[in-house]
């Protein structure tokens, strides 16, 4: 009976499971079907069946070249989560293992500056970028998206690297292991699970990150957040070809999240309550 | 610990020298654009210019309206000279030529022909009399209609109709029963969606934004005369949901053969009659944007998209020169040569309407150089104002108030509130926001 019951609610469990996840999918799975349809039928109203052309493809490859917006947004999505990952672990490190009675104070100061609407900062920033010749080019934007997600990343580490025990650290120090070494050949190793979840997690943000990538881009470091701000239109059909582009840009990021999921799981939820 | 810092300082500074030396061996201009369809196509066609002026590249930046505008204001509030040149449309030309923030066209190379530009548009692009933006492309606008579902019902639309004839037609072309509606006009709330629709259509009633003290007209019998007669026309003849639709789905309606009249953007008249999108390509006629009886005014619809050379910019020859090749009379004819003539930029300039290869291959081009001459944007309503601009009014906070009312007449279409609850909700709020800005000034 017990057994029964329970089969009953994995059932229900499963079949809630993935009434959510359609629900949460829905908006890209619909951007999808739209950028199959033609222009006429994306506008006709809610319809599942598209007529499976490809003629928006053509028009955007043929309007905009996906090649250039694409290999900036994996230099500015790569370039910046290693930057952000060089200046994170050592903070991270210091944090989790010699702690002071600042530390949860600083943790949350990191934190704060995310809580400021970035527009706020614009016009300081957009002059700083101006001044130093880092206005649409790509080590300036890497390091901007480097410096926004920053917090994240010391957080995800911080959280990670507590559940390490310290005495393994200090075991490798009797052995006569420097600070460097310490890093490099204990600490790291037994972190790169997480390390590799916060990777992943910070390439997403980095990539989807669509303020800043617009406002201090023109043409040279523009990456596919401004390719897909280029196909809407004041008149005329284009929420077929707006689906197409959309789809084209988020394409490379939702197959490295599938591919990459269980890290992501994982990345997402430790520091939870476990 | 100090190895890291010492790494992470080398970082920094590697950055730093990157960034530093971008040398140019010539003149790049970086054009900022929305994405319009005669743009697109004015950059597949660029190889004439860069013959031309070999010294010259172009390089394009396409952007959403709002996000353009965004980028536009921060680059030149603080001086940014990262564009070249820009799109823009007539409500920000004559504002953002008062705040010194684009150069003037002054001095055109003499081919240019300054002259031959519509007039109506010339004079919605300048301010006391100098040229601040070259147009590519304008529209005013206009009725169309069903030849066959008029001649069907018994009804004639006159080139010039009063809003009875258009309400008399209205009925008589309704058969919902088949889907087709009377009469398809803008319900979208937006300054420039239904909000552009209803200020031609009080412009042509007689009615006016705000008088010369700069208070709202809301209350006036014109406004309320105005919205009583647009709820009625569309709650009676018009598509189910029309509180949904802008221009596209109205464009998409009509093509469908589900509108027996449309009163939008004179542009229209080129989708509605291309036999490869419009189920009725050869059943569409035309006439004047209409007006009230006793009222000398058509709405005053004028919009254009324009080129302009931002003050910031550090290339003002070159770019001078970009924008006399792309609104030049031999710009017409590459497109023309490319493309054919139905392609050429429409409302420009006299002489592509003087043209009898385009007057054959664009059967609307006199009824939308007729529209676009009687076009008043200098002062739209018949009575006095304190204001320029046709379907809107040429102040920096008209994209939120004409939003915010654009939302209440929405919702009165939709059945939400009344029409004089409407018109009282627009008062108050433009009363408020006006008062906040300061007005009058």
């Amino acid at each position: 009976m017990a057994r029964v019951a329970s089969t009953r609610a994995k059932v229900g469990y499963t079949v809630a499971a993935w009434i959510v996840a359609l629900v949460i999918f829905f908006p890209i799975l619909y951007t999808i079907i739209t950028s199959l349809k033609t222009e006429q039928e994306a506008i006709a109203g809610f319809n599942l069946i598209p007529s499976f052309t490809l003629s928006s493809f053509e028009a955007v490859q043929s309007q905009n070249n996906y090649w250039r917006p694409f290999t900036n947004s994996v230099i500015l999505a790569v370039g910046s989560t290693l930057l952000a990952l060089v200046v994170a672990i050592p903070a991270a490190w210091a944090m989790a293992f010699s702690p002071t009675k600042n530390t949860r104070g600083i943790l949350m100061w990191m934190l704060s500056t995310k809580m400021m609407p970035a527009v706020a900062v614009l016009v300081p920033i957009y002059l700083i970028f101006l001044r130093t010749g880092l206005m649409d080019t790509r080590i300036g934007l890497t390091v901007m998206l480097m410096l926004i997600n920053l917090p994240i990343v010391v957080w995800m580490l911080y959280t990670y690297f507590r559940e390490i025990p310290g005495e393994i650290l200090e075991a490798a120090r009797m052995d006569g292991a420097s600070l460097r070494d310490e890093i490099l050949y204990v600490l790291t190793p037994m972190a790169v699970p997480g390390i590799a979840s916060t990777m992943l997690l910070n390439v997403i943000l980095a990539w989807n990150e669509a303020f800043w990538t617009i406002q201090l881009t023109t043409t040279n470091a523009a990456p596919l957040s401004a390719f897909i701000a280029s196909f809407s239109s004041p008149q005329g059909l284009f929420w077929a070809k707006l689906s197409a582009a959309s789809v084209m840009a988020i394409a490379p990021i939702l197959i490295m999240g599938w591919f990459s999921q269980k890290q992501l799981v994982r990345g997402l939820t430790f520091g939870a309550v476990k | 610990m100090s190895s890291t810092f010492r790494a992470l300082l080398g970082a920094t500074a590697l950055c730093a020298v990157g960034s530093a030396a971008v040398a140019q061996d010539n003149t790049t201009l970086t054009i900022a654009t929305v994405n319009n369809g005669d743009m697109i196509r004015m950059q597949s066609l660029t190889a004439d210019f860069t013959e031309k002026n070999p010294g010259i590249t172009l390089e394009w930046v396409t952007l959403e309206e709002n996000i353009l505008r965004e980028r536009v204001t921060t680059d030149i509030a603080t001086n940014g000279g990262q564009y070249d040149v820009l799109t823009i449309g007539t409500y920000e030309v004559p504002i953002w030529a008062r705040q010194d923030w684009l150069s003037p066209l002054t001095d055109l190379p003499e081919d240019y022909d300054v002259d031959d530009l519509v007039p109506a548009v010339r004079e919605a692009l300048s301010v006391d009399g100098t040229l601040y933006a070259a147009p590519f492309y304008a529209e005013s606008a206009m009725v169309m209609y069903r030849t066959d579902l008029a001649e069907a019902a018994g009804v004639t639309i006159p080139d010039n109709p009063t809003w009875t004839d258009i309400k008399t037609a209205a009925e008589a072309m309704t058969d919902k029963d088949n889907e087709v509606y009377g009469i398809c006009l803008r319900g979208k709330p937006g300054w420039g969606e239904n909000m552009a629709f209803l200020t031609a259509m009080a412009n042509s009633y007689g009615a006016r934004w705000f008088d010369t003290e700069w208070t709202p007209q809301f209350d006036s019998p014109e406004w309320q005369e105005t919205l009583t007669d647009y709820l009625t026309l569309m709650n009676e003849y018009g598509p189910p949901g029309a509180s949904s639709n802008g221009f596209n789905e109205n464009l998409s309606l009509f093509q469908q053969g589900k509108c027996g009249m449309w009163i939008d953007a004179t542009v229209a008249a080129s989708f509605v009659t291309d036999p490869e999108d419009s189920t009725v390509a050869d059943s569409v006629g035309f006439a004047q944007f209409p007006n009230k009886e006793g009222v000398d005014n058509h709405g005053n619809w004028l919009w254009a998209w324009n080129l302009a050379i931002p003050a910031s910019s550090q290339k003002q020859d070159a770019a001078k020169t970009f924008v006399a090749w792309a609104t030049s009379k031999d710009y017409t004819n590459i497109v023309a040569e490319a493309e054919g003539w139905r392609a050429a930029p429409p409302g420009t300039r006299t002489s592509l309407y003087e043209n009898a290869e385009y007057q054959e291959a664009a059967p609307f081009a006199a009824q939308t150089l007729e529209a676009i001459n009687a076009a008043n944007t200098q002062k739209a309503s018949v009575q006095d104002i304190p204001y320029t601009g046709g379907q809107f009014v040429a102040i920096p906070e008209f994209q939120g108030i004409g939003t915010a009312v654009g939302q209440t007449f929405s919702a009165a279409l939709a059945g939400q509130m009344s029409a004089e609850d409407a018109l009282a909700a627009a008062q108050s709020t433009t009363a408020r926001e006006m008062a906040r800005a300061g007005y009058p000034k």
